[in-house]
């Protein structure tokens, strides 16, 4: 069979007119001229907020509470300490939530008659562990689980907290996922199921990836916002970040040591987020025609 | 002669109090193509999916060579493993390279290894004009490109039976063309094929029996010369000249 294909030969000996050499240089130009107005306005926009700032009345008080460079570079050594167990909680939790979140998708998904005892709790689950202020979760799992005196119940604050991180935001990552798994077409599910895959197979190869890329943007915000909130687990006494900022800004009445902290985070939530957006778009490209360059 | 392969009697399907198929008998004998033609909403595509138990049955029966598909009891996912169907939409999966679209069922369903289901699927692409497709991803491709690839992989697993609802129908005229001429070819190659379409000129072709479909049932059905040509029925004569007076 002959079939025609639809790209043209290449031409090697193609010059541009100089009609399109003088459009491109126009372009050139153009895209000049709109970097520099970008760059000057945001640069008076901050140079403007710096002098309101520092023309204020309060401005000495804040500067030497909250800007004290002596303060930073004493306390962020034991700041930084601190931050590397929020750093393991965040990705211990992270590894859990997605399984549990998935776990929680999948049974509220299926219809097999076999798990409906399943499907109640999980229903029930996620209505609860929603509702429930996750600082509230952090007070009642670190304070409540070692009062039971369960055998084998853990004692340690931190693990204490994860728990409730993990209670508190599988709720919430098992909906996104629900929400991507009922995304998909029913068209693809049925292409699937028309080939014979059965439904373990159609939702493990067809529905699920397609789920995850429809929802990898929520998906990414509940983690930076769990990447956040493992500062909450300092109530219950661990020496993480904002514990030790705590400690250090009571002892030297100064709050530098707390912007220390925060810039720990942000340090770590922004180059989280580019990434996300890098897979994102590389997906997108690979899938979508249309996704541009 | 053997009993055909594909037997359907008395099959009836509504949608809630919407009467789509009355009562339809329809043999396909092994090696043949049959044609289903008919206006839109006539139930040609209801027809297809009720063979492949994407729906389910209101009365009648379904048989697949010495299964009744019909049975609540069959084991769908092995009776769907012997027919294979291409879509109007393509349906294809966005997320997978062409390729992996072709190996998934051979591999996922039916065990083969992947170096062997992989030489098997880019065989069958370059009979299709798709060698160079395998590894771009499905919404890169022109409609007819989908379409051939959807066939390919309907064809990967090796059915008995294959459906095609109306697989043309989505796409520019002058793309029409290379699909029409895939089927033209599995035809050649013995394979055997219900397919709902609009294309008389193809029917009368390529198609060993045409049926005409109205109000639920076949209203007329014979070689294509006969249903094409010399339509008995007032409402398929009426049907005919309204599609041929545009083309």
């Amino acid at each position: 069979m002959d079939f025609t294909t639809q790209a043209a030969p290449p031409d090697e000996d193609y010059r541009p007119s100089a009609r399109e050499r003088e459009r491109e240089r126009f372009r050139r130009s153009r895209r000049r001229r709109n970097t520099w107005i970008a760059a000057l306005c945001t640069l008076f926009c901050l140079l403007a907020l710096g002098a309101a700032a520092v023309a204020s009345p309060g401005w000495e008080r804040v500067h030497s509470l909250f800007l004290n460079g002596a303060e930073f570079r004493s306390t962020l050594p034991e700041i930084l300490r601190g931050f590397w167990l929020n750093v393991q909680m965040f990705l211990i939790a992270e590894v859990l939530i997605l399984g549990l979140g998935l776990l929680i998708a999948l049974v509220r998904v299926t219809r097999a008659p076999g798990l409906q005892p399943l499907r109640l709790a999980a229903t029930v689950y996620v209505d609860v562990f929603r509702g429930v202020p996750t600082l509230l979760l952090v007070f009642l799992i670190g304070f409540g689980l070692p009062a039971l005196r369960l055998q084998g119940t853990p004692t340690q604050p931190w693990v204490l907290g994860v728990i409730a991180l993990v209670l508190s935001y599988a709720a919430y990552v098992g909906e996104v996922l629900r929400a991507g798994l009922n995304s998909v077409h029913p068209a693809q599910r049925n292409a699937a199921r028309a080939l014979g895959l059965n439904e373990r197979q159609t939702l493990r190869h067809v529905v699920l990836p397609q789920a995850v890329r429809n929802v990898l943007p929520p998906l990414l915000n509940d983690f930076i916002a769990l990447q956040k909130d493992t500062a909450l687990v300092a109530v219950l006494g661990p020496l993480e970040a904002l514990r030790a900022a705590q400690i250090k800004a009571d002892y030297d009445f100064n709050y530098t040591p707390y912007l220390g902290a925060a810039l720990l985070f942000i340090a770590v939530t922004i180059p989280l987020t580019r990434f996300a957006d890098r897979l994102q778009r590389r997906a997108a490209q690979r899938t979508w025609a249309e996704a541009g360059r | 002669m053997s009993e055909p392969l594909l037997r359907i009697r008395g099959v009836r399907k509504q949608y809630g109090s919407r009467l789509v198929l009355r009562s339809i008998d329809l043999d396909v004998a092994e090696h043949q193509v049959v044609c289903l033609i008919g206006g839109s909403g006539s139930g040609k595509s209801t027809l297809l999916r009720c063979v492949d138990l994407l729906e389910v049955v209101d009365d009648g029966t379904v048989h697949l060579g010495e299964s009744e598909l019909t049975d609540p009891r069959l084991d769908a996912n092995l009776a769907r493993r012997r027919i294979g169907i291409v879509f109007q939409a393509y349906n294809l999966f966005p997320h997978l390279s062409v390729l992996d679209n072709i190996t998934l069922a051979p591999r996922r369903v039916h065990g083969v290894p992947r170096r062997q289901a992989e030489a098997s699927a880019l065989e069958l692409l370059d009979r299709l004009g798709l060698a160079d497709k395998a590894q771009d991803h499905p919404d890169r491709l022109s409609g007819g490109q989908q379409q051939r690839a959807a066939i390919a992989r309907a064809l990967a697993t090796e059915p008995d039976l294959l459906l095609f609802d109306e697989i043309t129908s989505a796409l520019d005229p002058e793309l029409v063309g290379e699909v029409l001429d895939v089927v033209a070819d599995l035809k050649q190659r013995g394979l055997t094929i219900l397919m709902a379409t609009h294309e008389m000129g193809f029917a009368r072709q390529v198609a060993d029996q045409v049926c005409f479909l109205e109000d639920g049932v076949i209203l007329e059905q014979g070689t294509a010369e006969q249903v094409l040509t010399a339509p008995r029925q007032q409402a398929t004569q009426r049907f005919l000249s309204r599609v041929l007076d545009h083309s």
